[in-house]
């Protein structure tokens, strides 16, 4: 099942190529990618760039359940979710989940499965920087 | 003990690693109370979780010094 799953996090910019290159296989005959990417509007705010810190060795731990999740609930083939640590810029990767499956249908399901439950387990935080100020997603009051 | 800080946790604890004077153990919920009372702004902020040994622990779980402990304020990864 291992060579199935390929999970990291990375101080370094991502990579959709080594995702898409992961999950490829003669067996599929689909990719899902969603790539998440720093937007430069947030709630009306302007947000100059963020930061991200992760648990790392737990991080990894909740990524690779999240995906032996998704094979075992969608009968995918090959998964790779890809999350950044550190700065990242206007426009820059956050997170890439790559799905490669037999048919379309269970790559859009296991693929947005993923970033969901990535969004709201994985020990991975955020914090806003914008014109006037910082804060760290998601903790305010 | 040692207790692992992150995110906003870190920045209330003012360090990422926060040392506890305690070698007999304790619950999870008695590490939450000791935490919103000794740092109050705890309580100003959205509730936090306690992971034991890189997993997500309820309150009633009792902690060994020896463990692995991490305050996990509300996630926001993607």
């Amino acid at each position: 099942m291992d060579s199935a799953i390929d999970i990291q996090v990375l101080s370094t910019p991502l990579s959709i190529d080594a995702c898409y290159n992961f999950v490829l296989d003669e067996k599929c005959g689909g990719i899902d990618l969603f790539v998440g990417t720093v937007r430069r509007w947030n709630k009306g705010k302007e947000v100059t760039h963020l930061h991200f810190e992760a648990y790392v060795e737990m991080a990894l731990k909740e990524m690779k359940k999240i995906a032996l999740a998704a094979i075992e609930i969608y009968g995918i083939e090959k998964i790779s979710i890809h999350h950044r640590i550190g700065q990242v810029e206007l426009e820059g990767i956050a997170v890439i989940i790559a799905v490669s499956s037999k048919h379309r249908k269970s790559a859009f399901e296991a693929c947005s499965y993923a970033i969901d439950t990535l969004k709201n387990e994985v020990p991975i935080w955020k914090k806003e920087f914008l014109i006037d100020g910082s804060y760290w997603v998601n903790s305010r009051p | 003990m040692k207790v692992l800080c992150f995110g906003v946790a870190k920045e209330i604890v003012g360090n990422s690693e926060l040392i506890l004077d305690n070698d007999k153990g304790l619950t999870v919920g008695e590490l939450k109370s000791y935490l919103n009372t000794a740092y109050p702004q705890f309580l100003e902020y959205k509730s936090y979780v306690v992971a034991i040994n890189q997993a997500y622990a309820d309150d009633k779980l009792s902690i060994s010094p020896s463990d692995e402990i991490a305050i996990i304020p509300p996630v926001s990864g993607g």
